[in-house]
């Protein structure tokens, strides 16, 4: 016997339906949500702490390790969950032409952003 | 002969212009808008972070910006949308772990994500204008 596919026969042929990764995306947005719970908070209660900050102080906090440590969490994870959310958003409101290209700027776009905050961090924690 | 049935244009549900806004429904539809809007905030901390990164010049300029009427009204908005979407986020997170589906439930913790995201930013913005002395 053959084993039972849930799909029509149309759904078959078009090749809709599980790719096998939905419950992958819809774990990572998780995953990354929860990551970023404790993270956000930490990063607004302390921008918060720092209204009076001058720059030498600011840089101060940036420049120690625990820091340093939580700001690369928290950029991977928000940079993550941005990229989770913006591809569910354009998936559903863009069906032109421009739905792949857009997808793949987005990524892009978040990687890099993430890389470059990161990049800004460690030069501010290991050069200044 | 696939291609004309799959063509055919089918009904789309819900059909948001005769649909009656609820609070469910509109909160739904305030998370997804409040994460775009953070994403933008995501690329403003990265800037933020270089300018930082770049010498105190570079962070003097943002830091003029972010003092502006304009960016002070925009600060308290981010914040806002923040806590919209963090509060938001784990009522889903609670959702996905099973709980709180009874419609009662729903609607406590809706008007509770509400309440404290307005409470949160108030109090953000309160303990700002209290270090800042």
């Amino acid at each position: 016997m053959k084993r039972q596919d849930m799909r029509s026969p149309l759904g078959r042929v078009i090749g809709l339906g599980s790719a096998k990764d939905g419950v992958g995306h819809w774990w990572l947005q998780r995953l990354t949500a929860v990551a970023l719970v404790p993270l956000t908070i930490w990063f607004v209660a302390s921008i918060i702490a720092h209204t009076a900050s001058d720059y030498e102080r600011f840089i101060a906090w940036l420049s120690t390790p625990l820091t340093t440590t939580f700001m690369t969490l928290l950029l991977i994870a928000m940079f993550y969950h941005t990229a989770l959310g913006l591809q569910v958003v354009i998936e559903d409101y863009v069906h032109s032409a421009a739905k792949i290209p857009l997808l793949v700027a987005m990524r892009l776009g978040c990687s890099a952003l993430a890389v470059a905050g990161i990049m800004a961090n460690l030069r501010i924690a290991f050069v200044r | 002969m696939a291609n004309s049935q799959r063509k055919r244009s089918r009904p789309h549900s819900p059909n948001i212009q005769i649909y009656r806004p609820q609070l469910t429904s509109v909160l739904s539809i305030i998370n997804r808008m409040t994460g775009v809007a953070l994403s933008a905030v995501a690329v403003v901390l990265v800037i933020w972070l270089i300018a930082a990164a770049s010498g105190p010049q570079a962070y003097t300029i943002v830091q003029v910006v972010i003092a502006s009427r304009i960016g002070q009204i925009a600060l308290v908005g981010s914040a806002f949308a923040f806590f919209l979407h963090l509060c938001g986020g784990i009522r889903h997170l609670v959702w996905d772990a099973g709980l709180g589906f009874e419609l009662r439930t729903i609607y406590i913790s809706g008007w509770g994500v509400v309440a404290a995201s307005v409470m949160l930013t108030l109090l953000a913005w309160i303990a700002s204008l209290y270090v800042a002395g």
